[in-house]
């Protein structure tokens, strides 16, 4: 697969006189004009749109630094996790502890060291990291579905965890998280008072900013690395284990690795969810959180960083949106209204998505997307497109794996 | 001592309930090599069926219809998108199962609300009693069934000719399905077996001491996941084993718990799956699964 992309990308860089060559500098052109487009798009949202899609901006954000990190480990490496919901949980409670205040609420003890948000986060981040260390090992030996199964019990064993330990976790009613401050400036409603071009720049849009860096660098990370030599070594892995050691690849070692990466982008989306909601509470961890995950970079597409963002935007915002917008949309009420609850609504749309993905385009929206790219560069089919589309449908029907345009855009 | 005993037995009577739903994802496994995530919401399936029919109907006719409708439940699952998907990797079959028991477990969870419905076993909620040492009628019921279907699934395994062209195909499929024996028909018999299984399960899951079907039922079934891996998902035997040591080791930790209160309250419900780590630690493929091999 990505030594198709290979060639293919050098054959386009090298065949200058091949047909079309303005198509290819229109494009080069094209995207980064519609990156900085949707940027700015991005940038200047706070100062139009009400809170409720700002805050559904963050929690989506969260959402998608969590299915980016699972996707490196499911898509990208091929084990399974469904383990995720543990680790978001180790990020946010770190956070709590870390930066929240000691005392008391009602009857529970809470104890906190009260050190800076950004010491906080950076310690969930690690924290989390740390636990998908220890986990690996375990993790290394064990192949496939065995995985799966024995992640399983993380979330099980993380959920008694939150609600036994009392002190740290606030226990089955939770804890509210501290605001989030960066060097003094607090991204809550007021200290200080912000105005932008008149607009008042309160919690939801600071958090907006917040969540919009994070998710950048957490996509522009992700993609580095599958483009970089780890990540090839990663996608031999997932392809054939045999194949990746003896093309030296340690595979313990990236097994290990792409563990702690990935729990270390659970750690950061556990913080941010806890920004978001304001308080972690045990069921925020369950088991029903990791399969929305998987569910995420399913739908999404297996293997596609891109793709990992657009499942996150369409699983975590979809049942904000059906709740906020439930008198239109039909099928669904308000609660005691008859109809379906938005919750339930979406989750009937995820669980069957996810059948009609596995079954129909095991690339996910991806690679619809890739699909769609490739019939609009070249309608009539040329010699090179047709040879590396049929590379990648080959590969599409063994494993799902990256799209076509994750290699060739560079 | 008493209570060793009673925690004993308890422990194996529920061990024999997830011998049965464990037993139904090896049988699943081993035909089709797929891990059925559907597993809880079927037996959540099974269980609410027979809750919502026994009134209308009678306690016993209510029962075959149950497991009849979780048997075809299965059945379904596989003819529409199990079957189509074979030689897909084994992930994206287990996430693919995944999304039906999204859209089932909604569905009842949905419909059971937040009820308890209760099962009219005619057994009820008496217990039976040795001595000192007690144990539910339900329980002792339904050890004694599940030893029996155990037994029966064992026989029918070993010499009908649907158990031997099972394991044929479990064995060598490409081999098997040139001698004549028809893939689709074994693999989806499986399933229905296992949702038989399941259903049976269901039965006596939601029977005293248990109150009745809640959604809590789905959490339950899900702890015999560790029972079949920790015997190996490709062994029967195993599944039996690993259902016994899930079922005492989560009694024995319940019965236990006032010794055990530093590890916190509940602590038995996560035992199932610290001893399952524990296990996978030292056998990558359970008990009794066999070793998977590779050949370059």
């Amino acid at each position: 697969m990505s030594e198709a992309t290979a060639t293919k990308a050098r054959r386009s860089s090298a065949g200058g006189a091949r047909p079309l060559p303005g198509t290819a500098r229109g494009r080069s052109l094209l995207k980064p004009v519609l990156l900085v487009l949707a940027l700015v798009v991005m940038l200047a949202l706070p100062l139009y749109v009400e809170e409720f899609w700002l805050r559904t901006g963050f929690a989506v954000f969260g959402a998608v630094v969590g299915a980016i990190g699972l996707n490196l480990l499911v898509g990208t490496t091929g084990q399974l996790s469904l383990a995720h919901a543990f680790f978001l949980a180790v990020g946010a409670v770190t956070y709590v502890f870390v930066s929240g205040e000691s005392g008391g609420i009602g009857l529970a003890d809470l104890s906190g060291l009260g050190l800076p948000p950004l010491l906080g986060l950076i310690a969930g981040v690690l924290l989390s990291g740390l636990a998908g260390l220890l986990f690996s090992p375990i993790a290394a030996r064990l192949r496939g579905i065995y995985l799966g199964v024995a992640s399983l019990g993380l979330v099980f064993i993380g959920q008694h965890v939150l609600n036994s330990w009392t002190s740290v976790t606030g226990g089955f009613n939770g804890r509210s998280a501290p605001e989030f401050s960066l060097f003094g400036f607090t991204f809550g409603n007021t200290d200080p008072d912000l105005f932008v071009l008149g607009v008042p720049f309160r919690e939801a849009e600071r958090l907006w900013y917040l969540g919009l860096v994070l998710a950048l660098a957490a996509y522009l990370f992700a993609r580095n690395l599958l483009r970089s030599r780890a990540g090839r070594a990663l996608q031999t892995l997932r392809d054939s284990e045999v194949a990746a050691s003896v093309m030296g690849v340690n595979v313990q070692r990236y097994k290990a690795r792409v563990f702690l990466v990935s729990s270390m982008y659970a750690g950061l989306s556990g913080v941010m969810f806890a920004l978001s909601i304001g308080s972690i509470a045990p069921e925020s961890f369950g088991l029903e959180v990791s399969i929305l995950y998987l569910a995420m970079i399913v739908l999404g597409g297996l293997g596609s960083v891109g793709g990992a963002a657009l499942g996150a935007m369409f699983v975590s915002a979809l049942p904000l949106i059906f709740q906020r917008y439930a008198d239109t949309v039909p099928f669904v009420g308000g609660p005691g209204e008859g109809g379906l609850a938005a919750g339930e609504a979406a989750r009937y749309l995820f669980g069957l998505a996810i059948i009609l993905v596995v079954l129909f385009e095991p690339a996910g929206l991806a690679g619809l997307a890739g699909r769609f790219r490739r019939k609009a560069r070249d309608p009539g089919g040329g010699r090179t497109t047709s040879r590396s589309s049929a590379a990648t449908s080959s590969s599409t029907t063994s494993v799902p794996s990256d799209p076509p345009a994750q290699g060739s855009t560079t | 001592m008493t209570q060793f005993l009673s925690l004993l037995l308890n422990g194996v009577s529920l061990g024999a309930i997830y011998a049965l739903i464990a037993l139904g994802f090896v049988i699943i496994f081993k035909a089709s090599e797929v891990v059925s995530f559907t597993h809880g919401s079927l037996l959540l399936l099974g269980a609410y069926s027979i809750a919502r029919l026994s009134e209308p109907i009678g306690f016993f006719p209510a029962v075959l219809v149950g497991v009849a409708i979780t048997a075809l439940a299965a059945f379904l699952v596989e003819r529409l998108i199990i079957n189509r998907l074979r030689g897909a990797p084994v992930i994206s079959l287990a996430i693919v199962t995944i999304g039906v028991d999204i859209i089932l477990l909604t569905e009842l969870i949905r419909r059971i609300g937040s009820d308890i419905l209760n099962v009219p076993h005619p057994w009820g909620g008496g217990s039976f009693r040795i001595g000192d040492v007690g144990i539910s009628e339900n329980r002792l019921i339904a050890t004694i069934v599940a030893a029996f279907l155990i037994g029966l699934f064992f026989l029918a395994f070993k010499y009908s000719s649907w158990g031997v062209s099972m394991r044929a195909s479990a064995e060598d499929g490409e081999t098997a399905a040139l001698m004549g024996i028809k893939q689709g028909r074994v693999s989806a018999l499986a399933w229905v077996v296992a949702g038989v299984l399941a259903g049976v399960a269901a039965l006596f899951l939601v029977g005293s001491p248990t109150p009745g079907v809640s959604p809590s039922a789905y959490t339950v079934a899900l702890r015999a996941f560790p029972a079949a891996i920790l015997g190996g998902l490709d062994s029967t035997g195993g599944a039996l084993v690993g259902g016994l040591l899930i079922g005492l080791a989560e009694s024995f930790a319940a019965g236990y718990q006032d010794q055990l209160l530093f590890l916190g309250r509940g602590f038995g419900d996560v035992v199932p799956y610290i001893v399952m780590i524990g296990v996978l630690l030292f056998r990558p493929s359970g008990l009794f699964g066999t070793r998977e091999l590779t050949r370059v």
